[in-house]
């Protein structure tokens, strides 16, 4: 068995308590708990984070750029999906507050 | 989930206009074969530089002249492991294994840089190659920030912020000999005579002469050209060897107020050509040494692999 047959791991990182782990990077190792200790020299030498998951690359499938149109085109077309699509009376005030609806922009396809 | 595929001419107008844009190319993007070639040879060319580019240093961890200068070297050549790792990886991203690549590093089909041929003599060319050789490689990357290619860019940017210690460290370094007593001074001041000129080459042949330079920087993997990146490394250079104390070892050098620029003498391109050609002073040395490590590596790497897998079985 060759070193050939070490697989790639993708690397996600947790920078601190209540942020998402962010992909980091990936690296070869033969398991997983030399592919954490890999990635904890590797992405964390500089205090930058305090969870690491390290996933088999080839157990991540990703979406194709060719289906990108038909893939994500719906959220294109269904404004009500936001809440700036609703028109809401002025000074109510059991609603969000207007600047906080005016900070979010217009609606997309309005 | 079965689609037509557009033909070759539609993808490249994609492609084409993605680049005009600005935008990112990602892994699963269609890309000319011609973009994808040169990428894996830029950045695998890149990853080998740092891994063969340990040697150098690496020779002095054992000589380092206080705890704290070791320690700082050591984590400097760590550093350097990782760049090598990211780098491999964004080759990775577009089809290449990293087995391959270190196959063709060991059997010269592929290049690193030139400036890792030459010896580390002194200490202070441990602060030599912080200063000059780092900064110039600063120089070249934080541009290759801005890359066409996302995985090469964002490895770029976790590559800079990195090197920038290893360029201040060096300055430090540099700066404690230029003030210390005659002969640290003497000892700073040769490596930085000796260090210059390859420095400058690491920017690779003139404008004129660079075979992939047009194309490159049609594609947006190159945002500068190599004249353009040598002309602002010495301007930066000049200012900071001053503020060292020390001086550059070029007569031409001076200032041009037309073009606002530093004017530096000419390169010994035909030395830069022979050190590619594999005739450097340290070429053998440095190729031998990696391929040994690999070799005599092997047992290790199999017995890992072994385990992994007796492990993954007694899991099932």
């Amino acid at each position: 068995m060759s070193s050939a047959d070490w697989p790639l791991w993708e690397v996600f990182v947790r920078s601190r308590r209540g942020l998402s782990h962010t992909h980091a990077g990936s690296l070869h190792a033969p398991d997983a708990e030399m592919a954490l200790r890999n990635a904890r020299d590797l992405y964390t030498r500089r205090s930058e984070g305090v969870s690491i998951w390290v996933v088999p690359s080839a157990q991540i499938s990703a979406s194709s750029p060719d289906e990108k149109d038909a893939f994500f085109e719906p959220a294109a077309d269904k404004p009500y999906r936001h809440p700036t699509f609703y028109d809401i009376p002025e000074g109510c005030s059991t609603c969000e507050d207007r600047d906080a609806r005016l900070r979010r922009g217009p609606v997309p396809g309005r | 989930m079965t689609t037509i595929a557009p033909d070759e001419e539609a993808l490249a107008a994609v492609f084409e206009a993605a680049v005009a844009a600005d935008e990112r190319i990602e892994p699963r993007d269609w890309m000319p074969e011609g973009y994808r070639s040169s990428l894996v040879r830029q950045i695998a060319q890149h990853a080998h530089s740092e891994i063969i580019g340990m040697q150098p240093e690496a020779n002095w961890i054992t000589r380092a002249p206080s705890l704290r200068r070791k320690a700082i070297l050591m984590a400097k050549v760590q550093d350097e492991a990782g760049h090598g790792l990211y780098l491999y990886s964004a080759a990775e991203t577009l089809g290449v294994s990293r087995e391959e690549l270190l196959d063709k590093l060991h059997s010269g089909r592929q290049k690193y840089s030139s400036i890792f041929n030459y010896p580390t003599l002194t200490w202070a060319d441990v602060g030599a190659i912080g200063w000059l050789v780092d900064g110039a490689a600063i120089t070249n990357q934080v541009p290759l920030c801005r890359c066409s290619y996302g995985p090469y860019a964002r490895a770029m940017v976790r590559v800079c912020k990195e090197e920038s210690f290893h360029q201040r460290q060096g300055y430090e370094l540099l700066l404690a000999l230029s003030q210390g007593t005659p002969a640290q001074h003497a000892m700073a001041q040769d490596a930085v005579d000796r260090w210059w000129w390859p420095s400058l080459m690491m920017f690779g042949p003139p404008d004129d002469e660079s075979a992939h330079s047009a194309q490159s920087m049609a594609w947006k993997i190159k945002r500068h050209s190599n004249d353009e990146l040598r002309q602002r490394f010495v301007d930066i250079c000049v200012p900071q060897a001053e503020a060292l104390g020390l001086t550059l070892p070029d007569p031409d050098l001076a200032w041009d107020p037309e073009r606002e620029h530093w004017n530096f003498g000419p390169i010994d391109w035909d030395e830069f050509r022979d050190v590619l050609k594999g005739n450097g002073p340290c070429n053998g040395q440095r190729i031998t040494q990696r391929r040994t490590a690999h070799e005599n590596g092997a047992w290790v790497r199999e017995a890992a692999a072994a385990y992994a897998a007796k492990h993954g079985e007694d899991k099932r």
